[in-house]
C-alpha cells in the first residue's frame, strides 16, 4: 500500500468519527498554538530587551555621586555632588581601556517657542556623552569644543521635543527659551525610542555642561565643577570589571577618602544589568515554552488514548486484515499513519492559530513579532513526532493481535 | 499431490486451567477441486482445524503442507503471505469494512499483495461480477442485504485467485433461502474449479458438499463421500412452488 493510499485510508477512518477526531486534535491544536505563540512572545520580549540595551550603548558604567554621611545620617545616592567634570577627565586619562567619560547634569525645565511650550529633560553634558551612548545627530551638528569651553547658549534637541515644540517647522537655527534664556538649535538627534524602563529617550534637550550649570540650574557656590553622574564607556566587555575597580581607586584617591571611610560615589555596571535583563527574558521564554510544551504533551496523550480506543473498537477489522494477508508491520503502519495524520492535521491548524495569536499579541503589546520559519518547522516536526511516539504503543497493540482472537471479538 | 496434506496434526492449548488438546493427531488430505464440509459440534476441534489449514494458527505437533508448502516452518510474515496468495476466507459475520464501498472491500487482499490501483479496481469489479453483484459495486455494506454482503465477502475471498476457499459457517447469519443461494454460489464456483472447504455444524449445509468430514473431541470421527444436493435445483423448486403462509392469506370476503 502506497503512503498516499495509507494517508487516504487514515483520513477515511478519521472522518468516520469526525467529532471524536476533532476533539482529539484540539489537544494538539492548543499545544502547537501555545508553543508557537509562547516562543514568539518570549523571543519578542527578548528582542525588545536586546534592542533597548543596544539603544543604551554597550559596555557602559555609570558613576553617581552619593552616600555622604553628615552627622551620622547617611544621605543616600545623589544627595551631594561629590563628582566633578575633572573626575571625568581623570578617569578618561588614567583608567585603562576607557573610550569616553561623560559628566552630566540632569534637570527638568519648560522649553518655550513662539506660542508653544513643552516640559522636558535637560541634559547638560559634553561630547563624550554622544560617544558613550553611540548616538549622533540626524540633522545639524554636535557641539563644537569651543562652544563647550565657552558655555555658549546652544542646544541639540531630541525628536520628541522637535515635534512638540516646532511641529512641521525645521527647528535648525531657531531660537527657543529655557528659563528665559534664548537657546539656538544647532542639531536634532536621531530617534532612539524607549529606554529599558519605558522612558522616551527622545524627549530631551542637550546643552553644553557649563551652559546648563550656569544658565539653567544656576550653580554659583564654590564647587561649581560638580556633576550628577559620569558615564564611562569601556573599549570592550572584558575591560569593564577591572576598569570599574581602577575607577573606584582613582576616585577615592581624588576625593581624599580615608581607608575607613565609605565611597562617596556609586558605580553601576550597566552591561551587567543589561545581561541580567536579557537572562530574565531568556528564562521567561524558556518557561513559556515549557508550559506550552506540557500542553503539547497532554495533546499527545489524548491521541494515544483515542488510538487505544480505536484499536479496541476495530479489533475485528484488524483480524480481518490479518486474515486476508496483512503482515504485522502493515497493521502497525496503518495505525501509526492514522495517529500521525491526526497529529499533523492538528499541528497545521495549531500553527495557523499560533501564528495568528502571536501576531495579535505582538501587535497589542507593540513588540516585534518573531514568528520564525524555524519555529513553524519545529512545530510541524514535533506534532508529527507526537503522532509517531504516542501512536506507536496503540499501533503495536494492534499489530500484535492474534488474528483468531481478533476475529472472534465482538 | 493433494492441496492439503495434514499429518498427525495436533494443537494443544496451555490454559490457566491446564492443557487442552483441541486437535489430536489428525491426518487427512484434501484434493484440489473438491467441495468439503467439515462438521462437528462446538468443541469438536473443527474450528481449530480450520484455523490451522487457514494458516491463522500454527500446529503444536505434526506436519501440514498447503499446496506443497510446509506451513510450520514459516514466519508470521510468511503465513500472512500464504493467506494472502493461496487462501480466501468467508466468515459468518461477513466482516466487511463498513466505511468503504463493496469494491474497496473486495480490493483489500490485493492492497496487501501490492497490486496497483487500476489492476485492483478491474479485478475487484470482475470478482463482484462473478458473484452477481456488478451493479452494487459502489454500495456500502449497510446498503446491502445480508446475502449480498456475504457475496461481497466471497468476492473478496476470490479476488486473489486463491487455491482454497475457506468458509466458516458462511450461512449461519442468513435465512434459509439466502443460505441456499450462497450454497448455490459455492457449488458454481466449485464447478469452475475452486476448492471449497465449508466449516459448519448444520447438516443441511453439509448435504451440499461432495465430502463430509466429522470431528469429535479433537479426533477425526468420519470421512464420507456423498452425492451433493443441488442448491440451484432446490432454489428452482422454491420458485415454482412458493411456500404458503396462512397468516398472510387475504380472504376477500372478510374485507369491508
Amino acid at each position: 500500500m502506497s503512503i498516499f493510499e495509507a494517508i487516504r485510508s487514515a483520513l477515511t477512518a478519521i472522518g468516520a468519527n469526525a467529532l471524536r477526531s476533532a476533539l482529539t486534535m484540539l489537544g494538539i491544536i492548543i499545544g502547537v498554538a501555545a508553543v508557537i505563540a509562547m516562543v514568539a512572545i518570549g523571543s519578542g520580549a527578548r528582542e525588545r530587551v536586546t534592542s533597548q540595551i543596544k539603544s543604551l550603548g554597550a559596555n557602559l558604567a555609570i558613576i553617581q555621586s552619593g552616600n555622604v554621611t553628615q552627622g551620622g545620617a547617611r544621605l543616600g545616592a545623589g544627595a551631594s555632588s561629590t563628582l566633578t567634570d575633572e573626575d571625568a577627565g581623570a578617569i578618561l586619562k588614567e583608567v585603562e581601556d576607557v573610550v569616553a567619560a561623560a559628566p552630566a547634569i540632569f534637570t527638568r525645565a519648560q522649553a518655550v517657542y513662539a506660542g508653544t511650550n513643552w516640559s522636558t529633560q535637560i541634559t547638560a553634558t559634553d561630547l563624550d556623552f554622544f560617544a558613550a551612548r553611540e548616538w549622533d545627530v540626524a540633522e545639524g551638528r554636535l557641539f563644537e569644543p569651543e562652544e563647550l569651553r565657552k558655555g555658549e547658549i546652544v542646544a541639540i534637541i531630541g525628536q520628541t521635543v522637535a515635534k512638540n515644540l516646532f511641529g512641521e517647522q525645521n527647528p535648525l537655527d531657531q531660537q527657543f527659551r529655557i528659563r528665559n534664556v534664548p537657546f539656538k538649535v544647532i542639531g536634532v538627534m536621531a530617534p532612539k525610542g524607549q529606554s529599558a524602563l519605558g522612558q522616551d529617550q527622545d524627549d530631551v534637550i542637550f546643552v553644553p555642561l557649563d551652559t546648563g550649570r550656569r544658565r539653567i540650574i544656576g550653580r554659583n557656590y564654590a564647587r561649581d565643577r560638580s556633576v550628577q553622574t559620569i558615564m564611562v564607556k569601556f573599549a570592550n566587555e572584558g575591560a569593564i570589571a577591572p576598569g570599574i575597580e581602577q575607577t573606584g581607586a582613582l576616585l577615592r584617591q581624588r576625593h581624599r577618602l580615608m581607608a575607613d571611610q565609605d565611597d562617596d560615589f556609586i558605580v553601576r555596571n550597566l552591561t551587567e544589568i543589561a545581561n541580567t535583563a536579557t537572562q530574565a527574558a531568556t528564562t521567561l521564554s524558556w518557561l513559556l515554552a515549557a508550559v506550552a510544551g506540557v500542553s503539547l504533551l497532554v495533546g499527545g496523550i489524548g491521541i494515544m488514548n483515542i488510538m487505544l480506543v480505536s484499536v479496541t473498537e476495530r479489533t475485528r477489522e484488524i483480524g480481518l486484515r490479518l486474515a486476508v494477508g496483512a503482515r504485522q508491520r502493515d497493521i502497525l503502519a496503518q495505525f501509526l499513519i492514522e495517529a500521525t495524520t491526526l497529529a499533523t492535521i492538528g499541528g497545521a491548524v495549531g500553527i495557523a492559530l499560533g501564528v495568528g495569536s502571536a501576531l495579535t499579541i505582538a501587535n497589542i503589546a507593540g513588540w516585534p513579532s518573531v514568528v520564525s520559519i524555524e519555529t513553524i518547522l519545529v512545530a510541524v516536526g514535533v506534532s508529527g513526532m507526537i503522532g509517531v511516539f504516542f501512536g506507536f504503543y496503540p499501533a503495536r497493540q494492534a499489530a500484535r493481535l492474534d488474528p483468531i482472537e481478533a476475529l472472534r471479538r465482538e | 499431490m493433494p492441496l492439503i496434506e495434514a499429518r498427525e496434526l495436533s494443537r494443544v492449548y496451555d490454559l490457566d486451567s491446564g492443557r487442552v488438546t483441541a486437535l489430536d493427531r489428525v491426518s487427512l488430505d484434501i484434493e484440489a477441486g473438491d467441495l468439503v464440509a467439515v462438521m462437528g459440534p462446538s468443541g469438536s476441534g473443527k474450528s481449530t482445524f480450520m484455523n490451522l489449514i487457514g494458516c491463522l494458527d500454527r500446529p503444536t505437533g505434526g506436519h501440514y503442507r498447503l499446496d506443497g508448502v510446509a506451513v510450520e516452518t514459516l514466519s508470521s510474515d510468511g503465513l500472512a503471505e500464504l493467506r494472502n496468495r493461496k487462501l480466501g476466507f468467508v466468515f459468518q459475520q461477513f466482516n466487511l469494512l463498513p466505511r468503504v464501498d463493496a469494491c474497496a472491500n473486495v480490493e483489500l487482499p490485493m492492497v496487501y499483495a501490492g497490486a496497483d490501483r487500476k489492476a485492483r479496481r478491474e479485478r475487484a469489479l470482475a470478482a463482484l461480477g462473478r458473484v452477481g453483484l456488478a451493479e452494487r459495486a459502489h454500495h456500502r455494506p449497510m446498503q446491502l442485504s445480508g446475502g449480498q454482503q456475504q457475496r461481497v465477502a466471497i468476492a473478496r475471498a476470490l479476488v486473489n485467485e486463491p487455491r482454497l476457499l475457506l468458509a466458516d459457517e458462511p450461512t449461519g447469519a442468513l435465512d434459509s433461502r439466502t443460505a441456499l443461494e450462497i450454497l448455490a454460489l459455492f457449488q458454481d464456483l466449485n464447478r469452475e474449479g475452486v476448492t471449497v472447504v465449508l466449516v459448519t455444524h448444520d447438516a443441511e449445509v453439509a448435504r451440499h458438499a461432495r465430502r463430509v468430514i466429522r470431528f469429535r473431541d479433537g479426533h477425526l470421527l468420519s470421512d464420507q463421500r456423498q452425492q451433493p444436493a443441488d442448491a440451484r435445483a432446490a432454489l428452482a423448486a422454491l420458485d415454482a412452488a412458493p411456500p404458503v403462509y396462512p397468516e398472510t392469506e387475504i380472504h376477500a370476503e372478510a374485507l369491508p
